[in-house]
């Protein structure tokens, strides 16, 4: 792990990994939205809706995902002070941002048809909204200084302190009663969704992780390369 | 001790005293965060007539009954059950032995009177054949169903 706290090394690596990670993603995501629009069955309750779920449930997982490792880079950011761990949890939280109001938009999608209402504030929404919020927190505290380890300070100190949300979102389902349904996939019984929903499922899953690690290499990389450019004219302004 | 143990003690006392901090205040929001009351809860804490909250529970098989654009029905939660009464437009997933939660207060009849009613889905997602298998083998599937299935006796139109 320490050696990739060293920037040209993780440059190296991410280099090597960009094409791959994108392929990935647009295999996966042709191969997941196929079986989402065309080769799944129609829920016997729902109907045709049931396919938003293979866009609302990973967009929600990613959320969560995105936020866990942005708090994990906060921390080995602040104990060991790794500076490319920084830039992930710089990079990552516009994407994150951006899974969680896909999450919140297309709940409010299956919301109207299927319960009668777009909104409601159980606590598994509220919970959800509230991480929404935290990314756009983090997104503002990182651009609230002049000096960028200032900003990377605070903001690994509030994605650490968001962390707590993780759990509550989880199992918000279990602890109180909501209008949300209970989990369906990550639970006691095993998953509750017919194996021919779950291919979509996980397809489309897969695809979001792949386009998330796509989209935080280019942008850990821009985030370098602008390190570079703000290093060089600090040193020709002062030289 | 090096500044690195000391960070990672300090992050990690930190972050153990938010989440014990955290777990404090739910325990103590329990009964606040609550987004309904079951049929239970309702005989458990009596609450005052012009009181306004959300009901929650399954549709009680047999007991929707239409007139016109209201609807009485009773809601379960299989240990006791209230009547509710609602006019108004049902969503699509509004039937028999489904979930729903419904919000208004209580009359001095100990009826509830509804000015919004929503549908709960339940965690399971599975196509109309495999439903109708199940509802071949148990019963109980056929009322959820709430249309005929093929090898059963016809379920009840519930809306």
């Amino acid at each position: 792990m320490h050696r990739f706290a060293n920037p040209n090394r993780f440059l190296k690596l991410a280099n090597a990994i960009l094409p791959w990670a994108a392929g990935a993603t647009v295999i996966l995501l042709l191969a997941g939205l196929y079986f989402s629009l065309v080769a799944s069955p129609e829920d016997y309750q729902q109907g045709a809706t049931v396919r938003i779920m293979y866009v609302h449930v990973p967009a929600a997982w990613m959320a969560l995902f995105v936020y866990t490792a942005m708090a994990v880079a906060s921390a080995v950011a602040l104990i060991w002070k790794h500076p490319v761990s920084d830039l992930f949890a710089k990079a990552a939280s516009p994407v994150g941002a951006a899974f969680t109001f896909i999450a919140l938009a297309t709940g409010a999608f299956w919301g109207k048809p299927m319960w009668g209402t777009w909104w409601v504030w159980d606590a598994r929404l509220t919970s959800m909204l509230i991480l929404f919020f935290l990314y756009l927190g983090h997104m503002a505290l990182m651009n609230a200084f002049d000096d960028p380890q200032r900003g990377f300070r605070a903001a690994a100190v509030l994605a650490l302190v968001g962390v707590v949300n993780v759990p509550i979102i989880k199992f918000s389902v279990d602890w109180w009663n909501t209008l949300h349904q209970p989990a369906s996939v990550v639970r006691m019984d095993g998953p509750a969704i017919d194996p021919a929903m779950m291919t979509p499922l996980l397809l489309m899953a897969f695809a979001f992780k792949a386009y998330f690690v796509t989209v935080v290499l280019l942008r850990m990389r821009g985030e370098i390369a602008e390190a570079k450019v703000r290093a060089i004219s600090m040193s020709q302004v002062h030289g | 001790m090096t500044r690195k143990k000391r960070r990672l003690y300090f992050v990690g006392a930190g972050m153990l005293a938010l989440f014990a901090g955290a777990a404090l205040v739910l325990t103590a929001f329990q009964d606040n965060l609550v987004f309904f009351y079951s049929p239970s809860d309702l005989q458990a804490k009596q609450v005052s007539a012009d009181q306004r909250f959300r009901l929650g529970g399954m549709v009680e098989e047999g007991t929707v009954e239409k007139q016109g654009d209201t609807v009485r029905f009773k809601v379960t939660d299989y240990a006791a059950s209230t009547p509710v009464t609602f006019t108004g437009i049902l969503p699509d997933l509004f039937r028999e032995g489904q979930g729903v939660v419904a919000e208004g207060k209580i009359g001095s009849d100990g009826v509830f009177v509804a000015s919004e009613v929503l549908a709960k889905h339940d965690e399971n997602y599975m196509p109309p054949e495999v439903a109708d298998a199940l509802a071949r083998q148990d019963p109980a599937w056929k009322e959820k169903l709430g249309r005929s299935v093929e090898g059963v006796e016809p379920a009840k139109a519930t809306n």
